[in-house]
């Protein structure tokens, strides 16, 4: 009798064991081992900014295309700014890892109310010239008016929800998706 | 005795009395203990049917002579052992061995005492059913918090993550049901996924006696049981209902049990949990609620010889992240923390928004025993654990929705344990592991994974001897064997793989291909680790007691240390673990001496850990991304040693007024700098004074108060940063702590007779009486915004 009932539990341990794996098994819903987990979407690689007057283009160029860590990130710029000029500017974000390179401004500018451009500049005044879906400022866009000759920095900030409106970066909050300084900007 | 010897007297008159029939038959038998087949004096045989009874002699002998032949229904109790029925039916004469099970509390609920060790040798402490309840809607971590020597490393105020000594996450072994818990506990914001309401007791054994579940318990081993029922036909149960002012929520728990007489039983418990956003004295903290919803479900069969368990947890948390934590880049760390005030104050509400956190854990077993005769009690267990954590924060487009991190963890084990205990002064346990773990980086979140795929393979080997030595000294040793193989597959930048850390010379064996900028590969490790522990235990009078603990453990490096690669949103930091890093080894040496009394008795236990290799996660330098600049925090292995003092002291003032205080002082030292280590706890204190009137409905109204000091040894890793707002570099004070606080608290509860079975009870609580602001180091939010203010708490309980 004792004999039996041993068998009786083990038999049910058994049931029960196999249950247990066959529920494991078909918790396995989600399971995936395409590999393809080196995937950043949502990553910039490489901040454009584009001052044109006329025939007159500069272009500053903040690019890290292996994103963090790897090689360390590089600005250029592609020539000297125009004393007491007003530039045309207009900034691009873009993610070049994917192929053909994603832009990522259209997804700003979709989520205008969301974002804003802030720049920081020793070279001359700028203002933003568009507005998002609420008639605030956005940044993609603006008017760069450079001052006497000489040298100095800018810096491009893109704010994730941000106190809108604002009376500038110190009240704006948010947290920061892009902030690149182009240094030794020359004036002539 | 004596009620014993007029029982023997009365039986032999009724046994005179019997003469009178014609019967003829003779049932003799013996009584034995089964564990070491020693006769038991002074049992009760009671033949129920005919109301009689006899007691055993010194060899545990007994004797009923001229019987009718029949049924017999017999009672068989001794002293401290569980009572034993049997039928038989008698038609000849007959001589049967009754075997009685001494170990009561094996088979029975657990009797409360003030000293009920898990381990005899051990140095630990337990919280019981009453403390827990009072929890019910906290977590395991803050619960663990009242206790001497525990502290937690917290993420806002609902992730809670406890720590003994000093030491988390992996250094800690969290055991719930005999199961090891793996919920990625390696994170410091991940906290265990243990529902507190689905526990019974809860053990913390600061000391070495945790072989038996594994090999790397340097800080120590939180041990979650369950009750063990009464062998009866019974059905009993418990609701309770506690609303919170802080936070406008609150929890409700439901428990039901049916024990049988047969020896099978079944519990199911069922909670659910939620919170809105909590609010500091000065403002609400927007986006801290929470969610949980849970369920436990355990059915099995508990007898003399043999019995099994099955039980399966379910826990759903969803965790609002503090949204002003939230941040890009150093310099909005820097904005936090010169501001007062955390970046997003908002009006109250329920919604869990981003940043949060959404885990499941699931968690089954099946564990079955077999007692031997004169030699011990086998078990063995299988369990599994599936962990699915899924990490929201905010993001652009149509990637909102998704998680940054979506991780899912299996583990499963089978285990056997051998306790050998025939002997009277020498109880041996042993046992065998097998263990599988698979780590899926689930894809889809668009992110690059933290934690990448891997599988795990452990085996571990245990042996733990107890051996008394007389009455009042008991001596234990143990010895343990791990083997454990990790292999994964990771991408990295090729830049950091080449150059950054000479990984291409150090680990060429690693690499499978190349893809422009990025390389594959499959790092392997295998690793063999040694633990042992030793424990004494030598009792005074006067309830005094001495306890000794060495032990020797080693770690193997969890996932994150390894692996762990980029960008830590939440934390706006980047965490870097190596492949270099190597086992740890910790010699840990703690005393205790303890007086066990409940009018005045106190334990001192002072430790010193000295931990070669320790692996720590400081911050290293900046990098420049994008985004601007982060700090990057790397792994790194350092010599490390921690010593402290805990003490607890319980005084009964007069009959209705109780003072119990803790009192715990720590220190943890980075000897290859020369420097403090990080995030170590500051020396606190707390005081408690109960009044209780049992006559009263049982009123209790205790006082409690808790004073954490300014923790002024910490290692110094401030930086400076270009602000480009500013156009000027600043400080980065990421390590000085707050200053030291104190809370008050108050708690009020009375039992009320409401049914003709049960009870009702009522409690009335409040945290942070005055109301205080203050920040804890230990909380990695506190750059961001205060802690908790003032709570009212009603709690209702039933018991039916």
């Amino acid at each position: 009798m004792k004999k039996l009932n041993t068998i009786k539990t083990i038999k049910l341990l058994a049931v029960l064991f196999i249950s247990t794996l066959a529920f494991t098994a078909c918790s396995d819903d989600d399971h995936d081992h395409d590999d393809d987990h080196d995937h950043e979407e949502e990553l910039i690689t490489t901040v454009t900014y584009t001052l044109t007057n006329g025939t007159d283009i500069v272009t500053m160029i903040y690019s890290d295309e292996d994103g963090d860590g790897g090689n360390p990130a590089t600005s250029s710029i592609s020539g000297p700014l125009t004393a007491n000029t007003i530039y045309t500017g207009a900034v691009k974000l873009e993610n070049k890892t994917e192929s053909p390179a994603e832009d990522i401004t259209e997804e700003v500018k979709a989520e205008g109310d969301e974002h804003e451009f802030f720049y920081v500049s020793t070279v001359g005044k700028i203002t933003k010239t568009d507005v998002d879906a609420n008639n605030n400022s956005l940044g993609i866009e603006t008017t760069l008016t450079t001052g006497t000759a000489g040298s100095g920095s800018l810096t491009i900030i893109l704010k994730h929800e941000p106190k809108k409106p604002n009376s500038g970066l110190n009240d704006a909050g948010g947290s920061t998706d892009v902030e690149v300084t182009f240094n030794n900007i020359t004036i002539q | 005795m004596k009620k014993l010897y007029s029982i023997c007297v009365l039986v032999f008159c009724i046994v005179t009395n019997a003469i009178a029939q014609d019967c003829t038959y003779t049932f003799k038998g013996q009584v034995i203990d089964f564990h070491d087949n020693t006769p038991l004096f002074g049992a009760t045989v009671h033949i129920l049917n005919l109301d009689t009874y006899i007691a055993t002699n010194e060899k545990g002998e007994f004797e009923f002579k001229n019987l009718c032949a029949g049924k017999l229904t017999i009672e068989v109790q001794h002293i401290s052992c569980e009572t034993k029925h049997l039928t038989i039916t008698l038609k000849q004469n007959l001589y049967k061995e009754i075997l009685l099970e001494h170990h009561l509390e094996e088979l029975n609920e657990v009797i409360v005492k003030t000293n009920s060790k898990t381990e005899i040798t051990s140095i630990e402490q337990s919280l019981k059913k009453n403390i827990i309840d009072n929890f019910s809607d906290k977590s395991l971590g803050d619960a663990l918090n009242t206790m001497s020597g525990v502290s937690s490393l917290n993420t806002g105020n609902s992730i809670v993550k406890p720590m003994i000594h000093g030491l988390h996450s992996s250094r800690l072994l969290l055991v719930n049901n005999n199961v090891r818990m793996f919920d990625q506990e390696w994170g410091d914001e991940h906290a265990p996924n243990i529902d507190i309401n689905a526990s019974e007791r809860i053990d913390v054994i600061k000391g070495a006696n945790t072989l038996k579940y594994g090999s790397d318990a340097i800080g120590g081993m939180i041990l979650i049981k369950p009750k063990k029922y009464a062998i009866k036909d019974s059905i009993f149960g418990s609701s309770l209902l506690s609303l919170n002012s802080n936070g406008l929520g609150g929890n409700l728990n439901s428990e039901i049990v049916k024990t049988y007489k047969s020896g099978f039983y079944g519990k199911l418990q069922l909670n659910y949990k939620q919170f809105g956003d909590f609010k500091a004295p000065n403002y609400y903290l927007t986006n801290s609620g929470l969610k949980s919803t849970n369920a436990s479900f355990r059915f099995g069969y508990n007898s003399f010889e043999k019995g099994f368990d099955a039980y399966y947890s379910f826990v759903d948390n969803e965790f609002a992240i503090l949204q002003s934590s939230h941040i890009g880049n150093v310099n909005d760390l820097v904005n936090a923390i010169n501001s007062q005030e955390p970046r997003v104050i908002e009006d109250f509400s329920y919604k869990i928004n981003f940043p949060r956190q959404s885990i499941v854990h699931h968690l089954g077993k099946i564990e079955a025993y077999k007692r031997f005769k004169g030699f011990g009690k086998l078990t063995v267990q299988y369990d599994f654990q599936i962990n699915r954590r899924k990490e929201f924060d905010l993001r652009r487009g149509d990637l909102k929705n998704t998680p940054v991190i979506d991780l899912r963890l299996f583990t499963n084990s089978l285990q056997s344990d051998l306790q050998i205990d025939y002997s009277e002064n020498l109880k041996i346990n042993t046992g065998v592991l097998l263990r599988y773990q698979q780590n899926d980086a689930v894809a889809g979140t668009g992110a690059r994974a933290l934690i990448p795929d891997f599988d795990k393979y452990e085996t571990g080997v245990y042996a733990v001897g107890n051996y008394t030595i007389n009455d009042t000294s008991e001596l234990s040793a143990g010895i343990r064997y791990d083997f454990s193989h990790i292999d994964a597959r990771k991408t990295y930048n090729l830049t950091d793989w080449n150059d950054t850390y000479n990984y291409d010379e150090l680990f060429p064996q690693f690499e499978v291909s190349v893809e422009n900028t990025r390389i594959q590969t499959n790092p392997k490790f295998t690793f063999h680790n040694i633990s042992a522990s030793l424990g004494y235990i030598k009792q005074f009078e006067n309830n005094m007691s001495f306890v000794f603990n060495y032990g020797l453990a080693n770690r193997v490096p969890n996932p994150s240390e390894l692996f762990s690669d980029g960008l830590h949103h939440s934390a706006a930091r980047i965490e870097t673990g190596l492949l270099t890093i190597g086992q740890e080894t910790a010699h840990k040496f703690s005393f205790s001496l303890e007086k066990n009394n409940d009018s005045f008795g106190f334990a001192i236990s002072p430790y010193y850990k000295q931990i070669n290799n320790f692996i720590q996660l400081i911050p290293v330098g900046i990098t420049t991304t994008i985004r601007g600049a982060f700090p990057v925090w790397e792994y790194n292995q350092v010599n490390a040693r921690i010593l402290g003092v805990d003490i607890d002291v319980n005084k009964k003032i007069n009959n209705q007024l109780d003072y119990f205080g803790t009192l715990s002082l720590l220190r943890g030292d980075n000897l290859t700098d020369d420097i403090p280590l990080i995030h170590m706890p500051a020396a606190n204190f707390s005081n408690r004074i109960s009044y209780t009137n049992d006559e009263f409905h049982k009123l209790t109204i205790s006082v409690t108060h808790k004073t954490i000091l300014e923790q002024k040894r910490f290692p110094d890793y401030n930086f400076t940063t270009f602000n480009a707002t500013q156009q000027q570099d600043v400080y980065v004070d990421i390590s000085s702590t707050p200053p030291t606080y104190s809370l008050f608290g108050l708690n009020t509860s009375a039992t009320f007779n409401a049914f003709k079975k049960g009870d009702l009870q009522f409690e009335f609580n409040i945290e942070n009486l005055f109301d205080v602001s203050y920040r804890e180091h230990l909380n990695r939010l506190r750059y961001f915004a205060d802690e908790v203010g003032r709570n009212f708490n009603i709690k209702i309980k039933i018991n039916y």
